[in-house]
C-alpha cells in the first residue's frame, strides 16, 4: 500500500539545458531535444531551487547537455548552497575555465562530477565525435587545484569496455578518488545506438575481473563503482529509487519530471514549472502519482516477493520496449515478455560480429530535428 | 580503548562531507556527493565537534560535562573508527581515504 502522503524530494536535479558541444551516441537526453521549448530563465531556475529547498529537498544536481554552456551555473549554485543544497556539477568539462571555476568555489559548489569518455585520444573523440581528451586532462588538474576531489564518471559500451584497464589507470594517474564505470543506460540516444553499445557477457566478465583486481591494489586510495548494463540483469532496478519518492528532475525547458527520462512516456500531460508550483507537481499531479508505491503494479510484479525492492522496475524501459509504461520491466527473468531481451542481446552479438551493421547515430541537434519519434 | 582511535587523533570532517542540521529532517545530517546519512543525536553531537582542532579526549570530557555524565569514551570511539572507516572523518594528516 502506498502511505498516504508521499515523502518529500531529496534530490532537485536541474538539467538546465540540452545543447551540448559533445556528440555521444550513449546520450540519454530525448532524441527529440531539438523540438524542446525555450531554456527557463536565470529567475525561474532560482525559483524551482528555492521551492525544492522549502520542500525538504537536500541535494541539487546541475546538469544537461553541457550545463557550463549557460553563464549563469555561479548564479544558480550560489543561491542553491546558501540555501543549505549540497551542490554537484556534472560536466564534461567543456566550458570549466578557471575563472568560472574560481567563481563556483566562491559560490559554494561542493562537488564536481567528470565525465571521461575513455583512456585514450582516439576513442573519446571517436565516441563524443569531437577532440575533447586533452581538455578533460587540463580540467581535470584544474578542479584539484581548486581542492575538489576527483570524481571521474566514464560511460562503459562495447567500444570501450575493452580498455577498462587502461581507464582506471589514467583514474589514478590524475589521481582520482572516485571513479564511476557505468555501462549505459539504454535510453534516448543510448536506446538507438543500444546493439552498437551493448557489450557481450564475456567483455563484461572480464572487465569486472579487471576492476575487482584493481580494488585490490587500490584500497582506500580510490574506490570503483561499477554498473553492470540493465540488459544483463536478471533483476530490474528500482526505478529511481521509488517513482515520485526521492527524485524529481526539472528539463531545460521548464517540466517537472520523476526522472531525467520520464518525457519519453506518452499519455502523460508533463507539469510546466511555470505555471504550477512545485510542491502540487510533486504531491498533486498525475505523473507523480501514476507510478507511485507499488498499489499500481500489474502481474507478475503484483504477487511477486520482491516488487517492494524494484518496484517492477524502470518505466522508460517498460515502454520503450514493450510499449506500455506501466508493464512490468522486461529486463526482469520473470516478465512474460523477458524474451525482448535476448532479442535485443542477440541482435547486440550480430553487430558485434559483423553480421550485422547498425551505424552509429551521433547526438547532435540536426539528427534530432529528425527524428520524430519520442524515443 | 579502541586501538584504532588514538587519543591524541584530531578528528575532522572528510572534505566531500558537510554537516548541517536539516529542518525537513528534524535532524543533523551528513551530506556528500548525491547522498545524505541522517544521524541519531549522539552522532550529531560527537560529528559537530570534530572540527580538526579538538583531541579525541578533549571531545570525550566536552561531551561527558555538556551531558553531565561519564564513561562516554568507548562509546565516542567506537563511532569515530566507523565514522572514519566511512571516510566521514579523517585526522593527523592520514590519508583521506575516499568513503
Amino acid at each position: 500500500m502506498t502511505s498516504p502522503r508521499p515523502p518529500h524530494p531529496l534530490w532537485l536535479l536541474a538539467e538546465v539545458t540540452y545543447r551540448c558541444p559533445l556528440h555521444c551516441s550513449f546520450c540519454y537526453n530525448p532524441v527529440d531535444f531539438a523540438a524542446a521549448g525555450p531554456e527557463l530563465t536565470t529567475e525561474e531556475w532560482l525559483g524551482v531551487i528555492r521551492q525544492a529547498r522549502a520542500m525538504g529537498a537536500a541535494q541539487f544536481g546541475i546538469s544537461g547537455g553541457e550545463p557550463m554552456l549557460r553563464d549563469d551555473i555561479e548564479l544558480l549554485v550560489g543561491e542553491a548552497r546558501q540555501l543549505g543544497f549540497y551542490t554537484n556539477l556534472i560536466t564534461s568539462g567543456v566550458g570549466l575555465t578557471e575563472p568560472r571555476l574560481a567563481a563556483l568555489k566562491v559560490a559554494g559548489l561542493d562537488h564536481i562530477q567528470l565525465s571521461f569518455q575513455d583512456a585514450t585520444r582516439e576513442a573519446n573523440d571517436l565516441i563524443t565525435n569531437t577532440r575533447t581528451f586533452e581538455l578533460k586532462q587540463e580540467v581535470t588538474r584544474l578542479t584539484k587545484e581548486y581542492d575538489y576531489p576527483t570524481v571521474i564518471n566514464c560511460v562503459l559500451h562495447a567500444a570501450n569496455i575493452d580498455h577498462v584497464d587502461r581507464i582506471i589507470e589514467m583514474a589514478v594517474e590524475l589521481g582520482a578518488e572516485y571513479l564511476e564505470l557505468a555501462n549505459t543506460q539504454y535510453h534516448g540516444w543510448g536506446f538507438l545506438n543500444r546493439h552498437t553499445l551493448m557489450p557481450s557477457a564475456e567483455q563484461l566478465r572480464r572487465a569486472e575481473a579487471v576492476t575487482d583486481k584493481w580494488r585490490e591494489r587500490l584500497g582506500k586510495t580510490m574506490k570503483i563503482f561499477f554498473v553492470a548494463p540493465d540488459y544483463q540483469e536478471s533483476r530490474p532496478k528500482k526505478c529511481m529509487n521509488g517513482w515520485g519518492e526521492v527524485f524529481l528532475s526539472v528539463t531545460p525547458d521548464g517540466l517537472a519530471l520523476p526522472c531525467h527520462t520520464a518525457r519519453m512516456l506518452p499519455g502523460f500531460e508533463f507539469p510546466d514549472v511555470r505555471q504550477h508550483d512545485l510542491a502540487s507537481i510533486w504531491y498533486d499531479s498525475d505523473l507523480f502519482n501514476r507510478f507511485r508505491g507499488t498499489a499500481w503494479l500489474p502481474e507478475p510484479c503484483r504477487s511477486c516477493n520482491e516488487k517492494e525492492k524494484d518496484h517492477g522496475g524502470c518505466r522508460c524501459q517498460a515502454f520503450m520496449l514493450t510499449g506500455n509504461a506501466g508493464a512490468t520491466d522486461p529486463v526482469c527473468a520473470r516478465s512474460p515478455q523477458h524474451g525482448l531481451i535476448d532479442n535485443a542481446l542477440e541482435l547486440a552479438a550480430k553487430v558485434r560480429s559483423g553480421q550485422l551493421s547498425q551505424p552509429i547515430v551521433f547526438r547532435d541537434s540536426k539528427t534530432s530535428r529528425q527524428l520524430a519519434r519520442a524515443f | 580503548m579502541n586501538a584504532k582511535v588514538p587519543a591524541d587523533a584530531r578528528p575532522r570532517l572528510g572534505r566531500l562531507f558537510r554537516f548541517q542540521w536539516e529542518p525537513a529532517q528534524k535532524a543533523y545530517v551528513l551530506l556528500y556527493p548525491e547522498g545524505m546519512v541522517k544521524l541519531n543525536l549522539s552522532a550529531g553531537e560527537i560529528l559537530q565537534r570534530c572540527d580538526g582542532k579538538r583531541s579525541v579526549a578533549e571531545m570525550v570530557a566536552n561531551l561527558e560535562q555538556s551531558f553531565a555524565t561519564t564513561g562516554l569514551r568507548g562509546d565516542i570511539e567506537a563511532f569515530l573508527a566507523m565514522a572514519e572507516e566511512k571516510g566521514w572523518v579523517n585526522w593527523n594528516g592520514g590519508v583521506e581515504s575516499a568513503s
